[in-house]
């Protein structure tokens, strides 16, 4: 019930920020995420960004299945 | 798209995939909670990728098949009230009321129009004083956090003209009834990863500590999804069930505690009907008392308690909804309900379990 | 322009001198001695047989990133009639306007229908113009129709044979893509620009070279979903696709991502499918990408004896799954 897509944060004014993936850009609110900085990566919901993408996590994860490949 | 393409890359897939291999003789029905899931599971054809005993069932996350026919009603009359400008997003435009549907409505001449964001809705408020403009406020704990915003926003602005209809559910409640009615089988559960960036992976301990089900928290890519199957099956294959965390990159233990805070002043949980399940205690959310004047329910509650709603007593949505059955199970699947001609919501919205499996089909 | 009128209004409509004034100033201006202004039919010397269609053109907004209603009402017809093997040659073209449309606004249409149709080499010889009150239409409405001679005989997209080769020729979800960011406003992507062209070079390319064509589809309106399930269905043959053959932008990916809408749904009016003799696919796929609106193509699919009626996706992850068709309008959507 949940579509959300990682997005770059470019331009932050107080809670309201841009983000932009692959020259698609929008406005967010970040009521969730007041400590969100510029250049952050953060999954966008509904015009709410509401979870900052932790990179090396997901570095991790791809690792993990990484070390399976020949 | 990065954070996305990676998570579909085929050569990892494939490892993945292989991985599960070793679960081949296991039989299991794992329940993928969220609609998001189902499309997602559909769109990449990752049944494909299962041992041959595992199967995916869709269940009740699915915000639009779980509204309850009379709210659909209720929001219908609203929208026709001369002045009022309906605003919603895209997913409710052609879920069915007993008589007609926004999609319809829009196409007769009434003012519907279609956001991507709450706050949307509250821009059209400022910009149209003359008008009344009601938002539907529809979704999970991944969406009410916005609608929240957009609220305080209009209080903070003193706009005049501006409510919500509230049918936002929450998810915790809906399992609980769902894995004590005892209806379903479930080996396990795939837990919907944004629904979990706000309310925390320990809101799902009481899962395997009163009903001893495994389960995991997924994301929404391929990748995502396989890793927190191979989670639940290694659960399973050890008899340990409890509650994994295969989105590490987006979520962990503990909830949003500014999206807590602010659903907690804005909303008030209630009880409410869930299509196909009935009423669920404390599984929804209506507007605290502080807000009152942006609620559609008591601004237009005279429109609201004349609704009659009929539904087609052949419409088997609630027990696909469960899990119980699959869409394939109901006599009007594919026959008299069609993504065109949809009877119920699982067809129409765009992550039922029924549009899932009419659009991405079946191949021998 | 010997007009002083700022706007279109209903006299422009009815016959008289303001009407002239418009259509002189306005058409015959820009589409040149092609216009046969003063009488009610043109004449054309055409060799059959004939080709001949018809569209209508009703988008909103009338001006969107890479186009706008005029050049789309040119190339859309235009590339029906090479849909079928026709070498284009002449177009009509009829106008509803809304009273108080800018008349800059239909000039700007015009040119842009003149210059289409130079690009397209093909004349616009007739047409009509009627006003109608403000709020019976939506600032104007265009109606297009075109004849050409038919070069190739038998395409249909009930010709498709299994064992045929499937030629995309560019990306697609560019138009529908463009158009509703322009209309609804939900994102910003200053680089999403409608694909609008005619395909002239390319489709006489491919026949004066001999190439054994079976069916060709513009895919607009419902996508390449809706034109590859017609053809499926209209030839009663199975189609099998590459997901990892088709070319999405990223800017249309991701704007299709965040909306929740597939690209195999979104309109495209500027590309082609062309269902070719295998024998011929290389070749047909060389002579396509030579052409600048071909640069991005590829072989996407075959047609097989299979599935009849089906459509299959052989998804980027190694699975498949099935295509069907569109069931109404694109809507964006959160879950």
């Amino acid at each position: 019930m949940c579509l959300a897509i990682p997005m770059q944060i470019v331009q932050i004014n107080g809670l309201n920020a841009e983000v932009e993936v692959d020259g698609v850009r929008r406005k967010v609110r970040l009521d969730l995420l007041p400590n969100a900085q510029l250049g952050d990566y953060v999954l966008v919901h509904a015009g709410m960004a509401i979870a900052l993408v932790d990179e090396q996590e997901a570095q991790n994860t791809l690792s993990l299945l990484k070390e399976y490949l020949a | 798209m990065k954070f996305s393409e990676e998570f579909r890359d085929e050569s990892l897939v494939k490892v993945a995939s292989s991985r599960l291999a070793r679960y081949e003789g296991y039989e299991a029905t794992i329940m993928e909670v969220c609609g998001t899931h189902t499309m997602s599971a559909a769109r990449f054809g990752l049944r494909f990728l299962l041992p041959s005993g595992i199967s995916l069932i869709s269940g009740p996350g699915c915000p639009v098949c779980v509204t309850d026919q009379r709210d659909i009603d209720a929001f219908l009359s609203i929208a026709q009230l001369p002045g009022v400008i309906l605003v919603t997003f895209g997913d409710m435009m052609r879920v069915p009321g007993s008589s007609t549907s926004l999609e319809r409505l829009r196409a007769e001449g009434i003012d519907v129009r279609v956001v991507y964001s709450p706050m949307d809705a509250v821009s059209i408020a400022r910009e149209n004083p003359l008008r009344e403009v009601v938002f539907l406020g529809i979704g999970f704990e991944t969406t009410t956090p916005g609608t929240a915003v957009a609220v305080r926003s209009a209080c903070e602005e003193g706009l005049q003209n501006f409510s919500v209809y509230c049918c936002h559910k929450t998810m915790p409640p809906a399992l609980r009834a769902l894995l004590s009615s005892g209806d379903v089988a479930i080996s396990g559960l795939l837990l919907p990863g944004h629904v979990t960036t706000i309310i925390g992976a320990r809101a799902y301990e009481f899962i395997p500590r009163e009903f001893n089900v495994p389960c995991a928290v997924a994301g929404f890519e391929p990748l995502d999804m396989l890793m927190a199957i191979e989670m639940i099956l290694h659960q399973i294959a050890e008899r340990n069930p409890r509650v994994e965390n295969a989105y590490w990159r987006a979520v962990n233990e503990f909830p949003n505690e500014l999206a807590r805070a602010l659903m907690a002043e804005v909303f008030v949980p209630a009880d409410s009907v869930w299509r196909g399940i009935g009423v669920i205690p404390g599984s929804g959310m209506e507007l605290a008392p502080k807000y009152s004047e942006f609620d559609a329910k008591k601004r237009y509650a005279d429109v609201i308690p004349s609704v009659q709603s009929t539904s087609n007593t052949l419409c088997r949505c609630g027990e696909v909804l469960r899990g119980v059955i699959p869409p394939t199970k109901c006599s009007l699947f594919g026959r008299s309900c069609t993504p065109t001609t949809p009877v119920g919501p699982c067809m129409v919205s765009s992550e039922g379990a029924c549009a899932a499996a009419y659009k991405y089909g079946s191949i021998e | 322009m010997s007009l002083s009128d700022t706007q279109v209004s209903l006299k422009h409509g009815a016959g008289g001198t303001a009407m002239t004034e418009l259509i002189d100033a306005v058409f015959t201006a820009t589409y040149g001695n092609d216009l046969a202004t003063r009488d009610d039919s043109a004449r054309i010397d055409i060799e059959g047989p004939v080709a001949f269609t018809t569209d209508s053109f009703v988008v909103d907004p009338i001006f969107f990133p890479g186009g706008d209603i005029g050049r789309l009402a040119v190339a859309g017809t235009v590339n029906d009639l090479l849909t079928i093997g026709a070498k284009p040659v002449a177009l009509s073209a009829s106008f509803i306007i809304e009273e108080g449309l800018p008349i800059s606004d239909l000039l700007s249409i015009a040119r842009s229908m003149a210059l289409t149709a130079r690009e397209a080499n093909v004349r616009i010889v007739t047409g009509d113009t009627k006003v109608v009150p403000r709020g019976s239409a939506d600032k104007v409405f265009i109606t297009t129709s075109g004849i050409g001679t038919i070069l190739l005989n038998g395409l249909s997209g009930a010709a498709a044979k299994p064992g045929d080769a499937i030629i995309l020729t560019g990306s697609i979800g560019d138009h529908g893509a463009a158009v509703m960011l322009a209309r609804e406003k939900l994102l910003d992507a200053e680089s999403i620009e409608s694909d609008t062209a005619p395909l002239v070079d390319i489709v006489l390319n491919l026949i004066r070279a001999g190439c054994k064509i079976h069916a060709m589809r513009d895919p607009t309106r419902g996508g390449i979903a809706a034109s590859l399930n017609e053809i499926a269905k209209q030839s009663r043959v199975g189609i099998d696709l590459d997901g990892r053959a088709l070319v999405v932008k990223p800017a249309v990916a991701a704007a299709c991502e965040v909306l929740g809408i597939d690209p195999f749904y979104v309109a495209n009016e500027g590309k082609m499918l062309i269902f070719v003799d295998p024998r011929d696919a290389e070749r047909s796929l060389e002579i396509v990408k030579q052409s600048a609106y071909g640069a991005e193509a590829a072989l996407v699919g075959w047609v097989n004896a299979l599935h009849s009626g089906q459509v299959r996706l052989r998804t980027t992850i190694g699975t498949t799954r099935i295509v069907s068709p569109p069931t109404g309008e694109l809507l964006p959507r959160i879950c």
